[in-house]
């Protein structure tokens, strides 16, 4: 199962970022302990020179982690024909324990490198470099994530055996199922949909009154962050079913393919990169440092420019395809 | 934004300016790079395109196979068991089939004889696979003489040449009719090769094959899914092998890489110094190194893609048939549908690209972070 060359290049993006931004943790350590502005030693320039090094490492960690992200779904979409009971992605990720674990993983280095680049932005637009302890504060989040990334992966792959009978879709979001999934699937449209819809208008609310008059920078951030999952529990709940125009079918993941003309990428891809930039625009706004008073919400109206443009994209497509179906729920 | 685009303009400026005058050490790694990118695209092309190609084949294959065994080996059926299974609730029709292999000495190829549900030849004639009348250089009306299972010639008529479209399922393919068939392999009228069963609704598939099973124990029966699974894991571990063995090759470039990013020569070093004393920053000199390596790699790729797509498609690889095909001595000649996937695209960029660049980034580091004033002093 490991040989394929899907799989491989997988792995292999894996570990090269877990080797590259494991070793900027080593350094992000070293660095929050002897980092030094007022100092000129030798050490301290040292100190500086690398942090060039780990902003162009967690940079291109950032630039790898969304295509991975969606070669990884679409790889298990594909392996689906290869476990007895799977249909899609959901059958390969559940044919064992590590499938599941790896896609949260991924999900979580994707927001996480996002983060990071904004607050390096930020930091590298400062005389003083102000939020540097910061940023290397959530670096000692992000380096461990990524290796535990690349080991999640190397344990699916390694583990993946196509004798064993994986469940499908259905019996993950279905009626018969539990777990939060099931929960999602379960939840009633007539509430199901206002919620969604009102959730989606407040954090572009949110996001125009931020626009117009520099307030609710913060509050924009923390609704795009709380939209997303909100947003995931709709497309179970309704969007999907819409989709597929049959009530008891909620897979999130049977979007991807072909027969439902790619629905899942039109609207993953807008809502991953309008919730990242909301959540940046978010933390450009939080900022408080006299060297960047200027500049931070500059950044911040910028990053919400981009997160009200793709959380539109997304909530437009969404109604697009309800208006189109011809499913009545 | 328009001032950040300026500036990355200027630099991709200046980073090309800066290929072009070291055009002979560049033009080495550029050919290395797109030498990786074409092997590791012609395999991954290619052994998707087979894989393509077997889905296509068995969506038109019965949904369980039934045949019988004897002491562990296939052995004929007797027409009854047709009955037997029709009656099976959700068994949409059986069929009996008839097909053997014929070793054939003069082309020293194993031939398949096959009688076909429909559009059989008349008794005398034969329909042959393309490259079987190539091997035997036979035209509409020729006489292709075998010898039966007694010993005795049989002389076919030529009636036709099989679709060269067919070719990757009929290149060993000598269609025949019901009687001739027999008469040429003895095998006695109320027998059949082995049975086809096709279940109209997929998901009773399984449980189709547990009521055959159980109505005649005797039996193996083979269902389309297991077929198409075993075909994508021959193809999916052929593929992975050549990758997996071309992971030298990658080393090799990474190394090669590495070497030409970390050697730079005493004039270059001079040059971001001088730069750096005209008021570049770090970043700067690190984001125009960066932008050199991402137009090598986005040519090489391109070129790399282009000619491992003509290579497969256009050119009848020659490289790789072997391992990736198979072997035998009747190979068809089939030309293979093209199709771009991203999700190929994406693999292609992570196996050659992502190394690449990795193993720049730190020499690259290294050049953007030199002293000016101790390298102007060299």
């Amino acid at each position: 199962m490991i040989f394929q060359p899907a799989a491989l290049a997988l792995l292999l993006a894996a570990s090269l970022n877990a080797l590259l931004l494991g070793g900027s943790g080593v350094f992000a350590l070293h660095l929050l302990r002897h980092w030094n502005p007022a100092s000129g030693s030798e050490r301290q320039i040292a100190l500086e020179r690398r942090t060039y090094l780990v902003s162009t490492l967690v940079g291109l960690s950032l630039l790898l982690s969304l295509p991975a992200l969606a070669l990884f779904v679409h790889n298990a979409d594909a392996m689906a024909t290869f476990f007895t009971g799977a249909m899609c992605a959901v059958g390969s990720l559940k044919a064992n324990t590590w499938g599941m674990p790896a896609l949260w993983a991924m999900l979580a280095g994707f927001f996480l490198a996002a983060a990071w680049l904004v607050l390096n932005h930020l930091d590298s637009l400062g005389w003083d470099t102000p939020l540097l302890r910061g940023k290397y504060r959530l670096l000692l989040v992000l380096a461990p994530l990524s290796v535990v990334q690349a080991g999640f992966l190397w344990l699916y792959y390694l583990n993946l055996n196509p004798e064993v009978i994986t469940s499908c879709c259905g019996s993950l979001f279905g009626p018969a199922a539990s777990g939060v999934a099931a929960e999602m699937a379960a939840l009633p449209v007539a509430w199901a949909m206002p919620l969604f819809f009102a959730g989606w208008l407040l954090t572009l609310a949110a996001g125009g009154a931020f626009l117009a008059r520099r307030r609710f920078g913060r509050l924009f951030g923390v609704l795009a962050g709380l939209h997303f999952p909100l947003a995931l529990a709709a497309i179970v709940a309704f969007i999907a079913p819409y989709i597929y125009e049959q009530p008891n079918h909620h897979c999130p993941f049977c979007l991807l393919q072909r027969e439902h003309g790619y629905a899942g990428w039109v609207l993953y891809l807008p809502l991953f990169l309008g919730t990242a930039a909301g959540i940046g625009a978010g933390l450009a706004a939080a900022v408080r440092a006299d060297s960047l008073a200027d500049v931070a919400p500059r950044v911040a109206a910028g990053l919400a420019k981009v997160a009200l443009a793709a959380l539109g994209l997304f909530g437009l497509a969404v109604l697009l395809y309800l208006r189109r179906s011809h499913l009545v729920l | 934004m328009r001032a950040w685009i300026e500036r990355q303009r200027g630099l991709v400026d200046f980073a090309v300016i800066n290929l072009g005058r070291r055009w002979g050490r560049n033009l080495g790694l550029f050919l290395a790079y797109t030498l990786l990118v074409f092997l590791l695209a012609s395999v991954v092309l290619y052994g998707d395109a087979l894989r393509r190609e077997a889905r296509l084949l068995l969506a038109d294959a019965p949904e369980l196979v039934v045949q019988r065994l004897t002491a562990g080996r296939q052995d004929v059926l007797p027409a009854e068991w047709r009955e037997r299974l029709s009656g099976l609730r959700g068994v949409h029709a059986v069929e009996g089939r008839l097909w053997g292999y014929y070793y054939d000495p003069a082309s020293a190829a194993n031939l398949t004889l096959l009688v076909p549900a429909a559009g059989a030849p008349a008794p005398g004639r034969v329909l042959l696979g393309a490259a079987l009348a190539r091997v035997r250089g036979l035209a509409p009306g020729d006489v292709l003489s075998l010898r039966g299972y007694d010993g005795h010639p049989y002389a076919f008529t030529v009636a036709g040449i099989l679709a060269r479209e067919s070719e990757l399922a009929s290149a060993d393919l000598m269609l025949v009719h019901e009687t001739d068939f027999r008469a040429f392999f003895g095998m006695a009228p109320g027998f059949y090769t082995d049975l086809a069963v096709y279940v109209a609704n997929p998901r009773e598939v399984r449980r189709v094959a547990e009521k055959v099973l159980d109505r005649l124990p005797g039996t193996r029966v083979i269902a389309r899914e297991e077929m198409r699974r075993t075909y994508e894991a021959s193809f999916n571990w052929r593929q992975g092998l050549l990758l997996t063995l071309l992971s030298t090759v990658l080393l090799a470039f990474v190394l090669l890489a590495w070497d030409k990013a970390s050697g730079l020569s005493a004039e270059e070093r001079r040059e971001i110094g001088i730069l750096k004393a005209l008021g570049w920053e770090t970043g700067d000199v690190l984001r125009m190194k960066l932008w050199e390596g991402v137009l090598v790699s986005l040519c090489a790729f391109l070129a790399g893609y282009v000619l491992a797509w003509l290579h497969i498609f256009y050119a009848d690889v020659p490289l790789f048939t072997a391992v990736l095909k198979g072997w035998s001595v009747l190979y068809p000649r089939f030309t293979l549908t093209p199709e771009v996937d991203a999700g190929q695209l994406v693999t292609l960029a992570l196996l050659t690209v992502l190394p690449y660049v990795a193993a720049t980034l730190v020499p690259v580091w290294r050049a953007a972070t030199l002293d000016p004033d101790e390298v102007m002093r060299e």
